[in-house]
């Protein structure tokens, strides 16, 4: 098992410039998920580190050595596609075997590796198989075996149930996260899907546009996004952003949202904390979590007057979209709790849930209040 | 068998079967008539309106087996006696069977059969080989000019070969190739290769470039890789395309007559050549033909299932 660090890795694809300047460790035995859209880079890093990639700038070690100007075969990793690619004219078995008869292990040897493996991800029955025969998510659990049963530094895994139907998908996650916890291996996951990455990781490496945004353990990224990047991309139902300032009379402090849709109390230190993070009266953008708009339907201290405009029952909550002047803000309610569209309710932002960007730059102001 | 919905698509279907139906016999018809005048006797061959029922000989393959002169009188009875049955057909033809010592001499066509097949295998294995290993590199490799290469080797095959056969004839006798198997091989490959690479390139595509990773990934070198995962997978499209080329090889028939005329004749100029000496048998060009066209079909029937799947390549993904 093993220390991957990246430094300064850049790639470029012709013109196109797809990794930038990425920094990143991923400690021994850590299970770290490179999140972020299509084409942000995120599976050209980790078939960098695999080896299939060359980079252009940097350096890519593991265990401290570089091995960037390796080839990928001495690398001591294993790598997981999103389809698989078992071999077809091999059986489960051999697939499984393929990575050890490289190295020229007796028959014995390699046999009983298997046969480990096998146990371990509970497809015994399934080995003498061909792929053609085996279900969706039984091919990725051989693929899985066949990049265990090396016991390398490192699993290297590119949206490996990306391609699984979504109830098999929540299965192989519970099992994934299941064997990463028995082999103690060092896995660089990659995916589109925040959930997968939240319930997964130990830290999430968030990417977009070849930038490395925010790393952080998933609470982290999720509590203290670092930019409206990441703060949009983690989280569903989608985080509420809305441009906003805020107006003080008084000792009271309010944010008004959009161009003056509305207001909402605040406490009166905001001003304060908005001088310290140096951003002074100046307009700013304001995001919070649909969990953090609180809805009542009596009128309350603090709470405001709105509109229910939309409801989406899921089930568990509702999604309310509430209508404050020209903007919408989603709240997240009970199931239920608001009855019908049209519907007058009152509304206040929870401030310990609310974030605070730079307008122009989208970085966080770091500003927030207690509680959480 | 189809589930049948509707009466109209029963109907429907009876009509395509219909179809086939009248396809298959007007495609098999020719090969029905070479095959029956190959076993009929001699008088039978040309007659109008063709002969249907008749008692089938082999006289015919006989008589394209060895070597034969025009008698000018009949054979005494007592040596007709004694001449194994398949000797007497040949009497009974008013010809007598040419002996060295004691020995039959056969006939030229097993030799230009065995011309054909060494040409045609030859080349068949060296422009798949090729192919493959060039279709390997356009589809894995980025490379300088890569459309330019493909289109270029593909213009190859854009002139009628027939408008080359003076200079290819001038060229091949400068160099000695005349006549040579050698310089039928170089010829067949260079007319295949274009077509193998293009068609290997089609089922290259195909195979995804995530198999050869996960060898490279599990420390196997690119040609490991290559042998192991690539080429087994790749099985298919390599049966249908030597199927392709070896037919193409097999029945070339303009080159090899101009190129050859002995030592490396191939089977397709020799057939007709038989006209010449004396009346024209048909039963025994029947027979040549007949022959010639059995490893073609069984070539293609052992093949069959890659074949189908080669004509439609690039159709089916799962």
């Amino acid at each position: 098992m093993a220390e991957i660090v990246l430094r300064d890795v850049e790639k470029f694809f012709g013109e196109n410039y797809v990794i930038r300047k990425l920094n990143l460790t991923i400690q021994n035995k850590e299970f770290v998920v490179l999140l972020g859209p299509s084409g942000c880079g995120k599976t050209t890093t980790l078939r960098a580190i695999a080896g299939l990639e060359e980079i252009d700038r940097g350096d890519i070690l593991i265990d401290g050595k570089a091995v960037q100007n390796l080839p990928a075969g001495d690398r001591d990793i294993a790598f997981v596609f999103q389809l698989f690619a078992l071999y077809p004219h091999l059986t489960a078995y051999e697939n499984i075997a393929f990575p050890l008869r490289a190295t020229g292990e007796s028959r014995s040897q390699i046999d009983g590796q298997v046969r480990a493996v096998a146990k371990a991800i509970q497809i015994e029955h399934l080995l003498s198989r061909r792929p053609s025969q085996l279900s969706g998510g039984d091919m990725q659990r051989i693929a899985i075996g066949r990049a265990l049963v090396r016991r390398p530094k490192a699993m290297l895994m590119d949206e490996p149930i990306g391609a699984l139907d979504a109830k098999l998908r929540e299965e192989m996650r519970t099992e994934l996260k299941r064997l990463h916890l028995e082999n103690d291996s060092t896995t660089v996951y990659v995916t589109h899907d925040q959930v997968e990455a939240m319930s997964l990781a130990d830290r999430i490496a968030i990417m977009n546009e070849g930038v490395l945004q925010q790393v952080g353990s998933p609470t982290e990224v999720y509590r203290h996004p670092a930019n409206l990047f990441v703060a949009q991309f983690i989280g569903s139902p989608v985080m509420n952003v809305t441009k906003a300032s805020v107006q003080t009379s008084g000792a009271v402090a309010s944010v008004v949202v959009g161009e003056g849709d509305g207001s909402f109390g605040f406490p009166s230190e905001l001003p304060q904390k908005m001088a310290a993070a140096s951003h002074g009266q100046g307009d700013f953008m304001l995001g919070i979590r649909p969990e953090g708009v609180l809805v009542s339907r009596q009128q309350a201290p603090g709470y405001v007057p709105v509109e229910a405009h939309i409801i989406e029952p899921l089930g568990a909550y509702d999604i309310v979209d509430l209508k404050v002047g020209r903007q919408f803000i989603r709240a997240r309610t009970a199931s239920g709790y608001v009855g019908k569209p049209g519907e007058t309710v009152y509304a206040r932002l929870d401030e310990s849930q609310t974030h605070f960007f730079h307008p122009a730059t989208g970085e966080s102001l770091n500003i927030s209040f207690g509680g959480a | 068998m189809a589930v049948v919905s509707s009466p109209r698509k029963a109907v429907f279907n009876r009509l395509a079967i219909v179809g086939v139906l009248i396809a298959t016999i007007v495609f098999l018809a020719p090969i029905y008539w070479i095959a029956s005048t190959a076993f009929k006797p001699r008088e039978l061959a040309t007659t109008v309106p063709p002969t249907v029922f008749f008692t089938p000989e082999i006289t015919p393959f006989i008589k394209l087996f060895v070597k034969r002169v025009q008698m000018t009188k009949p054979v005494d009875k007592a040596t007709y006696d004694a001449a194994p049955w398949w000797e007497q057909r040949i009497y009974d033809g008013g010809e007598r069977v040419l002996r060295t010592g004691g020995a039959v001499q056969l006939s030229a066509y097993p030799d230009r059969f065995m011309n054909s097949l060494i040409v045609a295998v030859i080349s068949t294995i060296l422009a798949v080989g090729f192919g493959t290993f060039t279709a390997y590199g356009f589809s894995r490799f980025k490379m300088a000019g890569e459309a330019d290469l493909l289109f270029f080797i593909l213009s190859t095959r854009m002139l009628p070969p027939i408008v080359v056969a003076i200079p290819m004839f001038l060229m091949y006798r400068a160099v000695g190739l005349n006549d040579t198997h050698v310089g039928l091989i170089i010829l067949y490959v260079a007319f295949n290769l274009s077509f193998s690479v293009w068609l290997m390139k089609g089922f290259m595509d195909e195979i995804p470039k995530e198999y050869e990773e996960a060898a490279l990934v599990d420390g196997y070198s690119r040609m490991q890789a290559f042998f192991k995962i690539v080429l087994p997978e790749a099985a298919t499209g390599i049966a249908a395309t030597a199927v392709f080329c070896f037919i193409t090889a097999w029945n070339e028939y303009a080159f090899a007559l101009m190129l050859t005329n002995r030592r490396a004749q191939t089977a397709p100029p020799f057939i007709p050549s038989q006209l010449g000496s004396g009346l024209p048998d048909w039963t025994t060009i029947a027979a040549g033909t007949v022959l010639f066209l059995l490893p073609v079909a069984i070539f293609t029937f052992v093949l069959r299932k890659h074949l189908l799947r080669g004509v439609t390549f690039g159709a089916i993904r799962k």
